[in-house]
């Protein structure tokens, strides 16, 4: 038993955090995150020159990491910067091409871990409400190749992206998880319309139209109609990052708001000297410290069998959704008036933990999904 | 980061599960399963068994008897103990008492108590709580007055502690009494050994909610007490109190009763119906069984680290306040649940069930009869050792620096 990580992890979640305190503090941040472009390309290049995408991946696989820990030392750093730079993208796509990728496919994610190509998932759909298998987007055969028609919501930096990894239908019922198929596209393919707007956290969102999308046999990643499994690892990881960003976002609202209870005084005392503010705080406390096993119980269990693995996400994304919200809230709350400002960095890290739970599955769908995981019929 | 046992530990683990498995009477553990209570002769067999393995005392030093355990290992016994519904070795000789001897007792102090309690001469309780003392424990006003006469040099008790648990099974009792009234509160307080079969002590049955008698008022009318059964200096007994107080608190969260209470939970899920089918596939009762044991499962690892942080050097200070407070939430949700799982059962209650010798017939499923009183007992635990505002009250100074 050790709780401590490796130098390496360390080295480099040192550099990731010194680099994000010189240039990436909450001005600089403020003007990347509300940017018409979404985010700051030579920010995200500088990254992927730190080794930060890097990390993400195994040695097999172009990166020098990979496991569940770098993952989540990587984006904990990415949650206390309240990044908005598309990393999860990388994670994501990077992810499904290691899994199911043809040796072609695979070479574009070397671009990824350059910070070439800035990639992301195109899989929610407008009434999927976080269910995986909720995939209406078909993908019909046409000679050698695929036509695809449908649309997809909520995609991260979707503007910008280079590259998508889209799910659609090539078989079965809209909720099946047999007869999914994932396909590689370039953003300047012929009938694929992107249409932008800012998140209320930060940075940019977009829906994709994919009107009559033609594609050849070489844009099918994996089996045809086999996606799921892989879509589901994918996202596993995309969970993990999100769930470790979280714990960061948490981290430095927590030492924010005990900054503001040690200084701001009214009655002519500090207001950290009364019991009821007090005491909200070390629930506080003591949730983040629950939120932080619960990462350290994801990450650990990223390579584990799959209800092993499924069901700690699940619970670790159920544990983020909850806290999160709870930490946004009291954090503003203990704030008072000051906390609704835009000037002060703590209500952008509350609305960013808030936002998470609104990606790859909120509270009350993983607390389900820890349930059906856990019911023997359904492993 | 490695969250798995090592291999040495392992074995541990399994030595502690043969250990239990060959010398666990059957027929105690099948009391703790089904929530009885158990009687002062359960305990000291127990602590027999125990003793005889040279587990009794596991957080004493090898010299004075203990097993010499590192923190994961002690943490790996008391939970494997809990998982296997052990009678729990009961804390005030062992836990609290034992440890403050070895640090603050003389040689001939030592030499007496600590043997006494390892094999059972002593049943210990402890004196801290007083009517006026609750989480304002400095505020003890139990006196003792010096004084020399033809037997020796002596104390005076006179006072009233309460609050004192499974005082009526016990000989001897460590209290916090008041030595000097002038001094600043925690400056007055001195540590004391008291023969409770003195003259002038007196203990009366504290009836809890439940109806079980497990805590007790004990009064002291100029009771005799020989010099001699000071511990550490006069006036610097808050000292040992403090220490006492946050001596190995790591199991403080009490992972082990949880997990083996969940456990029972989720057979009683399984088999109690509504609609026809398991409650354990309600949609709205799975969901709060879910909720806890993945508060739970964060806990374990919480706890883990704890540990983690002490096995590399660190001591748990105000960490435990942390274990203590949602250790305590979890057991009294798990024991919430277990109440609202037996429907219309819970109401009947056949107290005599719950004692040794009852040969009657309870209503309802099997635990029914247990549930709702272990529920309302279990009301204790976020109020007894530091109630859980005070837990709160030091993870602000202590960790918030508030």
């Amino acid at each position: 038993m050790n709780f401590e990580h490796t130098e390496d992890r360390r080295m480099l979640a040192d550099s990731l955090n010194r680099f994000i305190a010189e240039q990436y503090a909450f001005d600089a941040r403020d003007r990347i995150a509300k940017s018409t472009h979404g985010f700051s390309k030579e920010i995200f290049q500088q990254f992927a020159e730190l080794g930060v995408i890097g990390a993400l991946f195994t040695e097999g696989d172009g990166g020098f990491g990979g496991g569940g820990f770098d993952i989540a030392v990587v984006f904990e750093a990415l949650g206390r910067g309240l990044v908005v730079e598309p990393l999860l993208g990388a994670v994501l796509v990077g992810e499904a091409l290691c899994a199911a990728g043809s040796d072609a496919q695979k070479e574009k994610l070397a671009d990824i871990i350059g910070g070439t190509v800035v990639a992301a998932l195109a899989h929610d759909e407008a009434d999927a409400f976080y269910g995986l298998a909720q995939v209406q987007t078909t993908a019909e055969r046409k000679g050698d190749g695929w036509v695809l028609d449908g649309a997809k919501v909520a995609v991260v930096q979707g503007e910008q992206a280079d590259l998508f990894l889209v799910s659609a239908r090539t078989s079965g019922k809209i909720d099946d998880e047999a007869g999914i198929s994932l396909f590689l596209l370039p953003a300047n393919t012929p009938g694929l319309a992107v249409r932008g707007c800012p998140a209320i956290d930060g940075g940019r969102v977009a829906e994709l139209t994919l009107d009559g999308i033609e594609l050849g046999a070489d844009a099918l990643v994996g089996v045809e109609g086999e996606g799921y499994a892989t879509l589901e690892r994918a996202v596993g990881r995309g969970i993990l990052a999100l769930c470790a960003e979280a714990l960061g976002a948490m981290e430095a609202a927590k030492d924010a708001t005990l900054d503001y209870l040690r200084t701001r005084k009214q009655f002519g005392l500090p207001i950290g000297s009364f019991q009821a503010l007090q005491h909200r705080m070390a629930d506080l406390l003591l949730e983040i410290e629950q939120a932080r096993s619960a990462v350290i119980n994801a990450a650990a269990a990223i390579d584990a069998d799959r209800t092993t693995r499924e069901r700690a996400l699940s619970a670790a994304k159920f544990s983020i959704g909850r806290i999160g919200a709870l930490v946004a809230e009291e954090t503003i709350q203990l704030h008072g008036g000051i906390g609704m400002t835009w000037e002060l960095p703590l209500p952008h890290y509350a609305k960013r933990l808030v936002m998470i739970d609104h990606q790859l599955g909120d509270e009350d769908h993983h607390l389900q999904r820890y349930i059906a995981l856990g019911k023997p019929a359904m492993a | 980061m490695e969250l798995n046992f090592t291999t040495e530990e392992e074995a541990f683990r399994a030595e502690v599960r043969a250990f239990l498995a060959d010398k666990l009477p059957e027929r105690l553990s099948a009391k703790v399963r089904g929530g009885q209570i158990l009687a002062k002769a359960d305990v000291e067999e127990w602590h027999a068994i125990l003793n005889q393995r040279g587990w009794l005392a596991n957080h004493w030093p090898e010299q004075y008897g203990g097993p010499g355990w590192t923190a994961v290992e002690k943490f790996i016994f008391e939970n494997e103990c809990a998982m296997a519904f052990a009678p729990r070795a009961l804390p005030f000789g062992l836990n609290m008492l034992g440890p403050v001897l070895i640090k603050y007792g003389n040689e001939a102090q030592k030499a007496h108590w600590l043997p006494r309690i390892l094999n059972g001469a002593d049943w210990w309780c402890q004196g801290y709580s007083e009517p006026g003392a609750g989480s304002d424990l400095a505020a003890v006003k139990t006196s003792a007055v010096r004084g020399v006469d033809a037997q020796g040099d002596h104390y005076i008790v006179n006072g009233q502690k309460t609050w004192t648990t499974l005082g009526q099974h016990a000989n001897m009792i460590f209290c916090l009494v008041r030595t000097d009234r002038e001094a600043k509160k925690q400056q007055g307080i001195s540590f004391l050994l008291i023969d409770m079969t003195s003259p002038g002590v007196d203990v009366r049955p504290i009836i809890t909610l439940d109806g079980e008698h497990e805590v007790n008022e004990v009064f002291f009318s100029d009771v005799r007490v020989p010099a001699e059964n000071l511990v550490g200096e006069e006036n610097k007994g808050w000292t040992c109190a403090k220490y006492l107080l946050t001596y190995e608190r790591t199991n403080i969260a009490g992972v082990g009763f949880s997990v083996a209470a969940l456990e029972q939970l989720k057979d009683i899920a399984a088999t109690q119906k509504k609609h026809g089918k398991p409650l354990a596939d309600d949609p709205s009762f799975a969901a709060r069984l879910a909720r806890v044991e993945i508060d739970l499962e964060n806990m374990k690892t919480t706890n883990l680290r704890v540990i983690a942080a002490v096995a590399g050097g660190g001591v748990p200070g105000a960490e435990s306040s942390m274990l203590k407070i949602r250790g305590t939430e979890i057991r009294q949700e798990i024991s919430s649940l277990t109440r609202r799982a037996m429907g219309v059962h819970a109401r009947p209650f056949v107290a005599e069930a719950l004692q040794d010798g009852f040969e009657g017939r309870t209503f309802g499923p099997a635990f029914a009869n247990a549930a709702a009183a272990r529920y309302f007992n279990n009301r204790k635990l976020s109020i007894f050792g530091g109630s859980n505002e005070i837990q709160k009250n030091i993870i602000s100074k202590m960790i918030l620096g508030l």
